[in-house]
């Protein structure tokens, strides 16, 4: 366990964190605004990925390709959200889950029936494409840099807006009783469709993010919505603090439990049976965490409700 | 069926499903003498796979539909019931007489472990919470490495029972599994009538009143989840039974989710509407990969469709009508 393999991990961690971060913010904030479970938000980073590497065919350049990409995955967004979601509202969560569920079933299948069932890549821009020596001996990916980066960044940014703007005042009223702010007078109504689409986008801007590193396919989003659920319940259901600090410590802990479980494993048990248990331990690493979490704080780590 | 069944007593609806239960085991009963003239055993092994995922789906309804637990993590149990079949065959145990009382203590044992974590949470913590300990269980299986881990483990030949071969036969099977689930279903009607059942259904409208009524709310719930848990474990065996193979992917949440698909589709809260539920999301299943690879592409928005405007699923679809034929 070399110290070097172990920052190496440790940014790795931090890169999926930021990347859990940019989906569950916008799940979180739906979640806490609208009372609203979208499990197709998952299905919205897929299809991000999948219209960069389509833009990307007509256009040929990165950052062309991630605008335009980002415009679709709002409209689409948008979309969704005057087509199905806002009749679901007043609903209560299980017709959420089976619409949304139907949702992921169509996305899934079409971007099958459009682009091939067969795994996509979308090239990484020509000057982040290199490694980068960051101490001796340790050499990273610099457009792993660049996802911690532009993630913090985006953070910082949702930070401002829902603390220091009059829109995000809104929100977190929205979050702590979305019936008081529209009894004041508020377009609730207007209010939902931008944080949607706004969440959508986030969730679009993480798949275009990805995709140059995981190969774009069907049902990518399916894995990363699990999580950014585990994200979200840890953190506090409508807290954007919540959602961050928890996607760091679900990145965190999923990456080092994955990469050192069997070594660590191996100090009370034989090589063996480490090799066998330890995998399995990793993968359950963050449900475990998200039990316990839940066991003492039945409303996760930072609740938002004023209950 | 539904439609014949319901114009007996259109003006009261409840009252107008009463004969639905019988019609619907009369159609299970009758399917394998039909597929005696159609010839081959696909339709009756296609019955069988209705009716396995219809145990799972009215257990789940006593869940969700009596007592509003969204269960998302249900799925697990079902591969639970599985996996007690196939690890105990891999070493030479294939007597049914064995391999389901495995089977159901296995699933219960685990849903009373969860249930004690899972009940303290509740809304939408509680469907997290439940998603989190099936996803547990499907990690697990996908790590057991000697059992086959993500590839599955198939399963030499289906269980004796006190050793006759009587669940190799594909109708005697058929009947096996018809059998289970009227017995389930008539189990679930006692129980949801019975006072435990009121009980429960008293702390879905209103837990906080049924606890100053002096009920621990806690405790009727969790046996609740416990003998749902239990029930998913008999279809998990049967289930095991009828593909000899066992996988993770009995597991996943998306088979949770559909799951949930199957008791809303049919109409919550009424038993009849999830054996209804779940042969209607079979069939179409079947019906449509007929025609395309691509079905989801299609059934996706179908259910989208079904929450905006059939709400209360087909049963609730069917009661509509009914009621606007009886007025014009």
């Amino acid at each position: 366990m070399s110290t070097t393999l172990l920052v190496v991990q440790i940014l790795n961690g931090l890169q999926l964190g930021v990347l859990l971060f940019l989906v569950a913010a916008g799940l979180t904030l739906v979640f806490g605004v609208m009372d609203f479970i979208n499990l197709a938000h998952g299905a919205q980073y897929m299809l991000g990925a999948y219209l960069a590497v389509a833009f990307y065919a007509l256009t040929g350049g990165f950052l062309s390709a991630l605008i335009l990409a980002l415009a679709a995955a709002l409209a689409f967004g948008l979309v969704l959200e005057f087509a199905v979601f806002r009749h679901l509202y007043d609903r209560d969560h299980l017709d959420h889950v089976i619409a949304t569920f139907g949702i992921i079933l169509f996305l899934n299948h079409g971007v099958k029936l459009v682009w091939g069932a067969a795994p996509l890549s979308l090239p990484m821009p020509e000057l982040f494409s290199g490694s980068v020596r960051l101490a001796e001996g340790l050499v990273y990916p610099v457009w792993r840099l660049v996802i911690i980066a532009a993630g913090l960044a985006i953070a910082a940014l949702l930070y401002v807006l829902v603390a220091h703007t009059r829109i995000g005042m809104l929100v977190r009223a929205g979050a702590t009783n979305a019936a008081m702010v529209s009894a004041l007078g508020v377009n609730i109504g207007r209010l939902f469709m931008i944080v949607f689409g706004f969440g959508a986008m986030l969730a679009g801007f993480a798949g275009i993010m990805i995709a140059p590193i995981l190969s774009v396919e069907p049902g990518m989003g399916d894995n990363i919505l699990i999580l950014a659920f585990v994200v979200i319940v840890i953190g506090g259901i409508g807290s954007i603090r919540g959602a961050f600090l928890a996607a760091l410590l679900i990145g965190l802990v999923d990456t080092l439990g994955r990469s050192f479980s069997v070594d660590i494993l191996r100090f009370v048990m034989g090589p063996s049976p480490a090799r066998t248990v330890g995998p399995a331990i990793a993968s359950m690493l963050i449900y475990l965490l998200m039990a316990v979490v839940l066991y003492v704080r039945p409303t996760g780590l930072f609740p938002a409700k004023g209950r | 069926m539904a439609a014949a069944s319901l114009a007996a007593s259109p003006a009261r609806p409840r009252g107008g499903l009463r004969v639905l239960p019988a019609g619907i085991f009369l159609a299970f009963a009758l399917i394998p003498i039909v597929a005696l003239f159609t010839g081959g055993t696909y339709l009756v092994s296609l019955g069988s796979r209705v009716m396995i995922f219809a145990i799972a789906a009215v257990a789940l309804d006593l869940l969700v539909g009596y007592g509003a637990l969204i269960s998302f993590g249900h799925a697990a149990f079902i591969g639970l019931g599985a996996y007690a079949v196939g690890i105990l065959s891999v070493y030479g145990i294939t007597d049914a007489l064995v391999s389901l009382p495995v089977a159901l203590a296995v699933s219960a044992a685990y849903a009373l472990l969860t249930g004690v974590i899972c009940l303290r949470t509740s809304g939408v913590y509680f469907i997290m919470i439940t998603l989190a300990f099936g996803q547990m269980a499907f990690f697990t299986a996908s790590s057991l490495a000697p059992f086959g881990g993500d590839d599955g483990l198939t399963i030499a030949a289906r269980n004796t029972l006190a050793g006759f071969p009587l669940l190799r036969d594909e109708r005697a099977f058929y009947y096996v599994v018809l059998f289970c689930l009227l017995g389930t279903y008539v189990f679930c009607r006692a129980l949801v009538g019975s006072r435990f059942g009121r009980v429960v259904r008293g702390a879905k409208e209103n837990p906080v009143r049924m606890a100053t009524i002096g009920f621990d709310v806690y405790r009727f719930q969790l046996a609740t989840y416990v003998i749902a848990g239990a029930l998913a474990g008999l279809s998990g065996f049967l289930l095991a039974n009828a593909t000899e193979f066992v996988s993770p992917a009995y597991m996943s949440w998306q088979r949770s989710g559909e799951l949930i698909v199957m008791v809303l589709l049919g109409g919550l809260g009424s038993l009849d509407g999830a054996i209804i539920g779940a042969a209607a999301y079979l069939l179409t299943e079947e019906w449509l990969s007929g025609f395309t690879e691509h079905w989801k592409v299609i059934f996706g928005p179908v259910l989208v469709l079904v929450v905006l405007f059939a709400r209360g699923g087909l049963i609730g679809l069917a009661s509509a009508l009914v009621r606007r034929f009886a007025r014009g």
